[in-house]
């Protein structure tokens, strides 16, 4: 199995969501991340969605998302011809000791502190999902309190959109 | 399956739009929609409703005794017309019992419109008396759904859903309606905006396509017309019969194809699948062209799919794109509503057959039709007496037919007498065969020839249905005898849960748990079908041996003034054959037991 991240263009209408997640539920995909939000459109929302699925199922998924009345589109995102970004937050354990070491850690990921407090930190990063997991794994014996990670956000390179042509009739 | 991708506007124009209540909406709309018969029981939620249906005359509201009977009256009067059937239920446990209908509508693609009644939008989410969130109840086995909350959105919603529900792939689309929605007033305008923008039918294929499967089917030497369900819903019958005559391939129609393509046709081989022919099950197995139109590879058709017609190309068309290559990949994907495509493909192979050698086209399948014209003398649909003594079901079904013609309609419920009937019963015209064919289900068959008789008046409708089914939705019987819908009921009494109890026989060593239903030879006979006919003020029949078989049919048929139930007491013993037994490939179908055919294979 592979994964494949799909792009839905949906009508932001009431149990959408639900619509959705449903679906792959109910026909036996499994959803890794998922990430909504509003679209450059009012009254639609976009969808990425990342699927670990074979090449024929990922087809069957596809049209039966198709048939979502309230979903307009589904594009699959190429990794090559996409920016895909993850985005965490991680508190992390720190002390006298170790808080060093942790802020050298976030400088080399280019991440970020957001919280200090005197026995923990709050670190921001975003990157694709390598990177996020590189810190994740360099922070782990520092002991990782709480972690929250939005879905994969993705977005084709260069100047289409997805929206493009979906509205030309 | 309209074409129309909007509501017929027909309401005069006026400066000021007329004031409704959502209720009046509701009535106006469905009016204005074409609809002329619904299927309902009022309750808390949709008493509003209710109060405005009182006073109109447009539409006749046939008043069921359960919700379940409604929906199903509403899919027997869809596919029995390909027009929307309409169902209407209260909130909660009155939205909960057309679940099923509409579930069995999903499966069979019938074009259901489901109007709930629901809270107050202000106790919404508040599990207020009689609430259920049916909109995600249903979400897995509707089309779509729509919940009105405020009257001015009830035209839209209800129009949306109706050209959902019979444009495409027909189905199921359920209404969910506020009890304030449905009392406030609001501006009444037609035609409401229909704003699907994610909604896009496909109905013209791919003309690249079409050419390549008329040269595919220009070169077979083997080819089959695999006709399912959607040749009905897309009243392509006659296509499909110029394409048939013109091509002179083989054609096989589908439990849900029943009538799709006439039976008394020499090319027609019956139905192919666990119960189906042999010439039909086999044909499909050593075809070396496979021209699906309207059907969709079901497990009950293919077998193990895995070892299903090994040697086949495939050409699937369908109006659905999520049915191509979902079970057998297709060499030839077209997506199309079978009417269109099928005239197209006519075309298409008149102009491939132009370019070809002018003799080599019939001859090319004449090899293919002595062998299936072989199977068919060797392998007649039929069945042998019962040993007990008792009346053969299948008898009683074959003479049903016979006495009544193909200009019925024809409903059965799930189980040995469904296979039965599709088998014994010749059908000649589409829409006269209904059945409950993707969900089985039990009970289907009472409600929905109430609702083809609602449609077609003019049609004797018979229900043929099992003692178990039976018992499940009997109660219609009331809505037909206090309504005059005179439809015609045979039962066919094995005393058990006879399907299930076939698989005990043949798979569980004859261990038969729990399906005895003492209802029939040599039984308590509870409930007496006769007296409960009575009881409901029908006309009650027993019938127990060969030679009263046809005077009750004949005195059936001359019965219209109310509903007729004979009790055809039959043999439990009897079994349902050809088989093909489940997980295996169609190559091992049994003509019989412990008879299997010869076939070709290496």
């Amino acid at each position: 199995m592979t994964s494949h991240v799909l792009s839905l263009l949906v009508e932001d209408k009431p149990g959408l969501l639900t619509r959705v997640a449903g679906l792959f539920a109910r026909r036996g995909f499994n959803i890794e991340s998922l990430a909504v939000g509003h679209s450059e459109i009012p009254g639609l929302s976009r969808i990425t969605i990342l699927v670990d699925v074979d090449d024929v199922p990922l087809e069957q998924v596809t049209k039966q998302l198709n048939k979502l009345i309230n979903v307009i589109k589904i594009v699959e995102l190429d990794v090559a011809q996409s920016v895909q970004r993850e985005h965490l937050l991680i508190k992390v354990k720190v002390d006298n000791t170790t808080r060093s070491q942790v802020l050298e850690a976030v400088n080399l990921f280019r991440a970020r502190v957001v919280d200090v407090a005197t026995d923990a930190v709050v670190i921001e990063v975003t990157g694709d999902s390598g990177k996020t997991q590189a810190l994740l794994r360099v922070l782990e014996p520092f002991g990782i309190r709480e972690l929250a990670q939005s879905g994969l956000l993705a977005i084709g390179r260069g100047s289409k959109s997805i929206t493009e042509r979906v509205f030309k009739n | 399956m309209t074409t129309e991708t909007t509501p017929v506007p027909s309401a005069p124009a006026s400066a000021e739009p007329e004031m409704l209540t959502g209720s009046g909406a509701i009535i106006r709309t469905l009016e204005l929609l074409g609809v002329t018969d619904v299927f309902g029981i009022p309750g808390g939620a949709v008493i509003p409703l209710y109060d405005e249906l009182m006073t109109q005359t447009k539409i006749r509201h046939i008043l069921v005794r359960h919700e379940q009977g409604a929906g199903h009256a509403a899919e027997g009067y869809a596919s029995a017309t390909g027009r929307v059937g309409v169902a209407i239920a209260t909130s909660g446990p009155g939205a909960t019992n057309l679940v099923t209908a509409i579930a069995d509508a999903y499966m069979d693609s019938v074009p259901l419109l489901a109007i709930t009644g629901q809270v107050f939008s202000t106790s919404m989410g508040t599990d207020a008396f009689q609430e259920a969130d049916i909109i995600g109840i249903t979400m897995p086995i509707t089309k779509h759904s729509f919940l009105a909350r405020r009257a001015e959105e009830i035209p839209a919603a209800i129009a949306s859903a109706y050209h959902i529900a019979s444009t495409g792939r027909p189905g199921p689309v359920l209404v969910d309606i506020t009890k304030d929605a449905q009392q406030n007033l609001a501006p009444f305008i037609w035609p409401p905006k229909l704003d699907l923008p994610g909604y896009r039918p496909i109905v013209k294929a791919h003309g690249k396509q079409v050419q390549a499967a008329a040269q595919l089917l220009l070169a077979a030497k083997k080819p089959v017309l695999y006709v399912g369900g959607g040749v009905i819903r897309a009243h392509a019958s006659p296509e499909l019969l110029e394409l048939a005559e013109s091509t002179g391939a083989p054609v096989v129609t589908t439990l849900m194809a029943r009538g799709a393509f006439p039976d008394s046709h020499p090319q027609h081989l019956g139905m192919p699948g666990m119960h189906g022919t042999v010439p039909a099950v086999l044909a499909l197995q050593e075809s070396d062209l496979i021209i699906s139109l309207g059907a969709r590879f079901d497990d009950r058709v293919t077998g193990k799919i895995s070892e299903f017609a090994p040697t086949a190309k495939i050409v699937h068309v369908d109006v659905d794109p999520a049915e191509i290559s979902k079970i057998r990949m297709a060499d030839v994907p077209i997506v199309g509503d079978a009417k269109d495509v099928i005239a197209d493909l006519i075309l298409a192979y008149a102009d491939a057959a132009k370019g070809a050698a002018p003799d080599s086209i019939v001859p090319d399948t004449a090899e293919w039709w002595t062998y299936l014209r072989g199977l068919k003398e060797e392998f007649p649909l039929g069945f042998t007496e019962p040993t007990d003594g008792l009346l053969a079901p299948q008898y009683v079904i074959q003479r049903i037919g016979e006495l009544t013609g193909p200009e019925a309609v024809y409903a059965a419920g799930v189980g040995q007498h469904q296979m039965w009937a599709a088998q014994f019963i010749k059908y000649e015209r589409p829409n006269s065969w209904l059945n409950s064919g993707g969900a089985g289900t039990m009970g289907y068959s009472v409600p929905a020839a109430m609702g083809a008789k609602v449609a077609e008046p003019d049609r004797v409708v018979w229900s043929i249905d099992g003692d178990g089914c039976f018992q499940m939705t009997n109660q219609e019987l009331a809505t037909c005898t206090i309504n005059k819908i005179p439809i015609k009921v045979a039962i066919i009494n094995n005393s058990s849960l006879g399907m299930v109890r076939q698989w005990q026989s043949l798979f569980y060593d004859g261990r038969h748990s729990f399906t005895d239903l003492n209802t029939g030879h040599g039984t308590a006979m509870v409930p007496d079908f006769v007296k409960m006919a009575d009881a409901y003020g029908a006309l009650g029949i027993r019938v127990t041996s060969k030679d009263q078989v046809d005077d009750a049919i004949k005195l059936a048929l001359a019965t219209n003034d109310r509903p007729v139930v004979i009790d055809f007491i039959v043999s439990p013993g009897a079994m349902v054959w050809p088989m093909v037994p489940q997980g295996v490939s169609n190559s091992f179908v049994q003509y019989a037991k412990d008879h299997a055919p010869t076939w070709e294979e290496e």
